[in-house]
């Protein structure tokens, strides 16, 4: 004769028991609710290792004259609208032209996020590194305004910060006293969006010659670009492997 | 058998000590106005959070463990890229920014200046940091 399936039954009541109970917002252990448990804060995963953030520029359709990017990544971070000498600045247009045959381009510059950062290399605090998915910051809080990462870096995309900072944007804080740079929309990225405000700017206004996005993953648009298309990066002979390309230079 | 002279001592011997308590307690007088400003109380006056019903922590623990909890995490999320996580600043200004001024650390009476006066200890979050929740500093505009 089979034993009746009664004690795993009764189990089972319990168990289901206890989860309706729980659904239903009762005491889970003394002084904690379900709300509180649903309302605690779930961070975000972090900067994936597998991942390596980029840029792909497009000469070809970067229009002269044209600022948004630098409008947008201003009006973004809160870097000052009406740069002085010695404000920072985290992107410029920056005008090139061949001399032999009179080709001109206009060229946004900005950190080139490289791969073996020399800014890394020099700074004594360990306030400039590189994150696991490619993007190189500052530290702020370690940052000690030596500024010689501004003096190792050959794309001269980093600034010091020398008047007090007020109405910083809630999502970048900037403070006299710091090197700073840009920092590939480091808190849109971290929010899981897919756009840095350059290259949203750059679409919005037409042109579509900044693209971003994880140059790792062989399905993305930049990488796929990057693989069929001749591109460069700025300073190659330095060895730097930057995370920025720019295409038709 | 007492000496002549020796009432005369004790007056000479007692008058000094007199004066100083009467003086004393003419200090004492003119001094309380002044000690009892701010309704008696020399404790910091901290406002209530403007919302959330319960801090992260019990306030004890807040009180002596913020700095340790702010600086941990920081580094998760500057390095890491950790966001969002229980002991955020972004947290602590979100419920405390001041009613009047909607910010943690503008005026003598927000929340994190109140304290951090009382205790004569200079932080400098608010050099670099918005002390504005997100959304009122969005509105505002930089």
């Amino acid at each position: 004769m089979t034993q009746p399936a009664n004690p795993p039954t009764a189990a089972r009541r319990a168990l289901l028991a206890a989860t309706a109970a729980g659904a239903l917002g009762v005491l889970l252990a003394p002084g904690i609710h379900l709300i509180e448990v649903a309302r605690a804060a779930t961070p975000s995963t972090g900067a994936d290792a597998r991942k390596r953030w980029g840029l792909l520029i497009d000469t070809t359709k970067c229009a002269t004259g044209c600022t948004d990017c630098v409008d947008a990544c201003q009006h973004e971070n809160g870097w000052p609208a009406v740069p002085t000498p010695t404000s920072a600045q985290w992107i410029r247009k920056i005008e090139i032209k061949e001399i032999r045959t009179g080709r001109s381009a206009s060229v946004p510059v900005m950190c080139q996020h490289c791969a073996e950062p020399p800014c890394v290399d020099v700074c004594p605090t360990g306030a400039s590194f590189k994150r696991a998915d490619g993007i190189v910051l500052v530290d702020r809080h370690t940052c000690i305004g030596c500024r010689y990462c501004m003096m190792a870096c050959p794309y001269k995309a980093r600034s010091f910060v020398h008047e007090p900072v007020s109405d910083q944007r809630p999502d970048v804080p900037r403070g006299k006293g710091c090197v700073e740079s840009c920092t590939l929309c480091v808190h849109r990225i971290d929010r899981g969006e897919s756009m840095t405000a350059c290259a949203e700017a750059c679409a919005k206004a037409g042109h579509h010659a900044i693209v971003f996005g994880d140059l790792n993953d062989a399905g993305s648009e930049i990488a796929r670009r990057v693989r069929e298309i001749r591109t460069t990066v700025l300073r190659a002979d330095l060895g730097l492997d930057p995370g920025v390309r720019y295409q038709g230079l | 058998m007492t000496h002549p002279r020796s009432g005369l001592a004790a007056a000479a011997w007692l008058a000094p000590k007199a004066l100083g308590v009467v003086f004393g307690l003419f200090i004492a007088v003119c001094l309380q106005p002044a000690l009892a400003g701010e309704g008696g109380n020399l404790q910091p006056t901290i406002q209530k959070a403007t919302k959330g019903e319960r801090c992260v922590a019990e306030p004890a623990v807040m009180r002596r463990d913020h700095p340790a909890m702010l600086k941990h995490q920081r580094d998760d999320t500057v390095h890491a890229g950790i966001r969002g996580a229980k002991h955020s600043l972004a947290g602590c200004i979100g419920c405390h920014a001041g009613a009047q001024t909607g910010s943690v650390a503008q005026a003598p009476g927000d929340f994190c200046v109140s304290c951090h006066r009382y205790a004569a200890v200079t932080i400098d979050c608010f050099e670099c940091h918005s002390g504005k929740p997100r959304a009122v500093a969005l509105k505002a505009g930089p």
